[in-house]
């Protein structure tokens, strides 16, 4: 078959697809958002009619998916790493009432923080959850690990976490496809008490799961993807987990000096990786992420065998590998870094011109001058960008939905006034439950639902919050005076200004919804028209 | 064969169409690739790269080392410099000359192509003014694209090809102009190397 050019993130959706799934499930975030536009895009999703739609947000997500593996069907779930802090609750419990149809939860980390708040190893919650955890170190693994994925959750009978990370995903190489998967057919669980998680159930549930767990360190011993490669120099032994084998066969062309482990399945085979231990004097451990299996490892007190790695120094304790900082721990000479050039300055990212956000910050800026600073709980989106020159409008950004319960937090300590600045599909993420906690207790804060009518962060994706906005604030109890809708242009400047002031000056809850479609999706849709036009 | 390439820019400026092309004549050649790229929060006007890894023999890793790059190729003259720490000292920049200024505090012109010159291996491109020539402003990134392709060793016919995969559902007219703006980007380099 003829190979395709595709990024990771892709890959997995094309393996998924090919490997008889029947939905995908997810909220857009970097670098995951591209599995889920990949199955929206592809013709072949269509013609099977494999669900695609965007989830509000990671926990109704995860919900759904495993919804569709209760109802016998293959289902992925997809997510950045902070995502699954949202999807929490409903993973762990997941991995207690097992699955029917296969179940792949995909979680994207972003090691170095390119576009995220943390750079959380998700890898720690398949180890919390104790479900399998698959770790692709290259593009033909990640359609690979999609397509068997179905099958390893539905042999083991617990979702399978499919981790990958930032560099992997928004990279492309050659895939070769396999051959398609029919979907599963519509069948209930054989037990109906299964997925009921009430005390009695789920105790014999989670002894099943703690039961299972020999079971699943025999698939990993078994396991294709752990691979042993042998070599004469015993002084080292390296554990290279994931997309780190790449930056160590970077420094080894012609074959690595050393014996490797490569780890691409967890939980890692005991057995497997005793046997490794005892063939080599010390360990190097390789792991995209946090000093998880290096810790394991090394023990607390570092009794055993020298174990070098991440916490030891011989790494960097944070941020993304590379092959110059693999080579180096690997005693290569490895050219210092020279310097970029002085002339070259920052290129921090900005708000687009002529985009919305722009001219709400420049109206709040303005309005909230005779307050002072300090008063201003923004979150996850575009908008973010106000924290940087030249409004520097906004005092935090932490989670999905955090500037409107922040706001209320800090209203309830006496601050005021205090302004939530949030986007329209953030709020119906996570905003709309702060926002029932406002009104429950009427506290004074200003909500400004910054209204671009997407997901723009992401790259412009449908917003669960288009045409509800107004409806919803009022349907939880917003006093609909207090709702007020501008078009945020320059030429309303001054009206947004005095709308603020007003709204700030109101004892209660009011919700200020500056609404302009975002410029980037506005030019698309214009591109679009004119490509059709011509065909 | 082994070509390690940085293609730079700032966000917006379409660098991984460029990225794209490259990867799909490399992959029509029967060639082994990797082209990593940058998603998310910097393709708001920051500044973005793509590593674009191509050779004969397998390619493990996503990401070009220090001093190993063949090739900077920038639409950008100021992102060019950028990335100098990870080209090889007898690599190549290729760049757009048309300034993108969206901070305040952009260099002087003289004074940033003074910085690129001291650098041998330059082929500088007035991709803008040679695009329009060609038909449409548009396809600066393919007169670029064509600049970089003698230090490729990818043939003519696969990038044409990677040109028509791209495009081809935009119509014969746009297909056409990025194939006469990819003829016309490679003369420009082709006359600097016989010059050396």
């Amino acid at each position: 078959m003829k190979e395709l050019l595709l990024l990771g993130a892709e890959a997995i959706a094309q393996g998924a697809i090919d490997g008889g799934m029947s939905g995908v499930y997810a909220y857009p975030g970097t670098p995951s958002t591209e599995i889920t536009e990949y199955v929206q895009d592809s013709e072949l999703a269509q013609s099977k009619k494999i669900h695609s739609q965007w989830s509000a947000n990671e926990k109704t997500a995860m919900e759904a998916a495993l919804g569709m593996s209760y109802s016998g069907k293959r289902a992925m779930v997809c997510m950045k790493h902070v995502g699954l802090n949202v999807a929490a609750d409903a993973f762990m419990n997941s991995a207690i009432t097992g699955i029917n149809g296969g179940l792949l939860i995909t979680v994207a980390d972003d090691p170095s923080m390119h576009s995220s708040q943390n750079e959380q190893d998700s890898r720690y919650y398949g180890k919390f959850a104790q479900i399998p955890i698959l770790e692709p170190s290259n593009q033909q693994e990640a359609y690979d690990m999609a397509y068997f994925g179905f099958r390893l959750s539905e042999e083991l009978e617990v979702p399978v976490m499919l981790r990958i990370t930032t560099r992997l995903s928004h990279s492309r190489s050659g895939i070769v496809r396999k051959e398609e998967v029919p979907t599963n057919e519509l069948s209930l669980p054989k037990d109906l008490k299964q997925f009921i998680l009430l005390p009695s159930l789920a105790k014999k549930r989670y002894k099943k799961l703690v039961e299972a767990r020999p079971k699943f360190e025999e698939s990993s011993a078994k396991s294709q993807y752990n691979q042993f490669f042998d070599a004469p120099d015993k002084k080292l032994g390296i554990i290279a987990c994931g997309i780190s084998y790449n930056y160590l066969m970077e420094n080894y062309p012609g074959g690595c000096e050393y014996p490797v482990m490569k780890i691409c399945q967890y939980p890692m085979p005991r057995n497997r990786i005793s046997e490794f231990e005892e063939l080599v004097d010390e360990l190097l451990v390789l792991e995209e992420g946090y000093p998880m299996i290096e810790e394991l490892l090394a023990g607390y007190f570092r009794k055993g065998k020298k174990v070098h790695g991440r916490l030891d120094g011989t790494l960097p304790r944070m941020g993304e590998l590379n092959p110059d900082l693999v080579g180096k721990a690997l005693g290569f000479d490895v050219p210092e870094i020279e310097d970029v050039p002085e002339i070259v300055v920052g290129r921090p990212p900005s708000l687009c011109v002529g985009c919305g956000h722009r001219d709400a910050y420049s109206a709040l800026n303005v309005a909230i001058e005779q307050y002072g600073d300090g008063h201003v709980f923004a979150d996850i989106g575009c908008y973010t960008l106000g924290a940087l020159p030249p409004y520097e409008a906004i005092n935090s950004c932490v989670d999905m939905g955090a500037s409107i319960t922040m706001a209320k937090g800090a209203a309830d300590a006496g601050l005021h006034p205090a302004v939530a600045v949030i986007g329209d599909s953030t709020f119906t993420h996570s905003g709309m439950t702060g926002l029932l906690d406002a009104v429950s207790e009427n506290t004074n804060i200003t909500i400004i639902i910054s209204d671009n009518l997407t997901t723009a962060m992401t790259g412009g994706q449908h917003s669960a919050a288009e045409n509800r906005l107004e409806n919803i604030c009022e349907g939880i109890g917003v006093d609909p005076k207090h709702i007020r809708v501008i078009v945020p242009h320059h030429k309303n400047h001054d009206l947004m200004v005095e709308m603020m002031k007003e709204e700030f000056e109101y004892p209660g809850v009011s919700v200020i919804i500056p609404r302009r479609e975002c410029i980037q999706t506005l030019a698309r849709k214009k591109r679009n028209k004119v490509a059709s036009k011509r065909v | 064969m082994k070509k390690d390439i940085i293609i730079s820019g700032v966000g917006g400026q379409g660098i991984l169409s460029i990225s794209a092309i490259i990867g799909i004549a490399a992959l029509e050649s029967g060639l082994n690739l990797k082209q990593s790229e940058v998603h998310g929060m910097s393709q708001r006007g920051g500044d973005v790269q793509a590593n674009l890894r191509i050779s004969s023999d397998e390619v493990y890793s996503d990401l070009i080392s220090h001093k190993r790059a063949d090739l900077i190729l920038s639409v950008e003259p100021m992102e060019a410099l950028r990335y100098l720490p990870f080209l090889s000292p007898d690599g190549w920049i290729v760049t757009n000359i048309t300034p993108y200024k969206n901070i305040p505090n952009y260099p002087d012109d003289e004074a940033l192509f003074a910085e690129l010159k001291k650098h041998p291996n330059l082929v500088l491109v007035d991709a803008d003014k040679i695009a329009k020539e060609c038909g449409t402003a548009r396809a600066g990134n393919i007169v670029m694209l064509g600049a970089a392709a003698p230090f490729l060793d990818i043939s003519n016919e696969m990038l044409e090809f990677g040109i028509r995969k791209i495009f081809g559902r935009k119509g014969e007219d746009i297909v056409n102009i990025n194939l006469k703006a990819l003829k016309a980007g490679r003369e420009v380099s082709e006359k600097v190397i016989a010059g050396k």
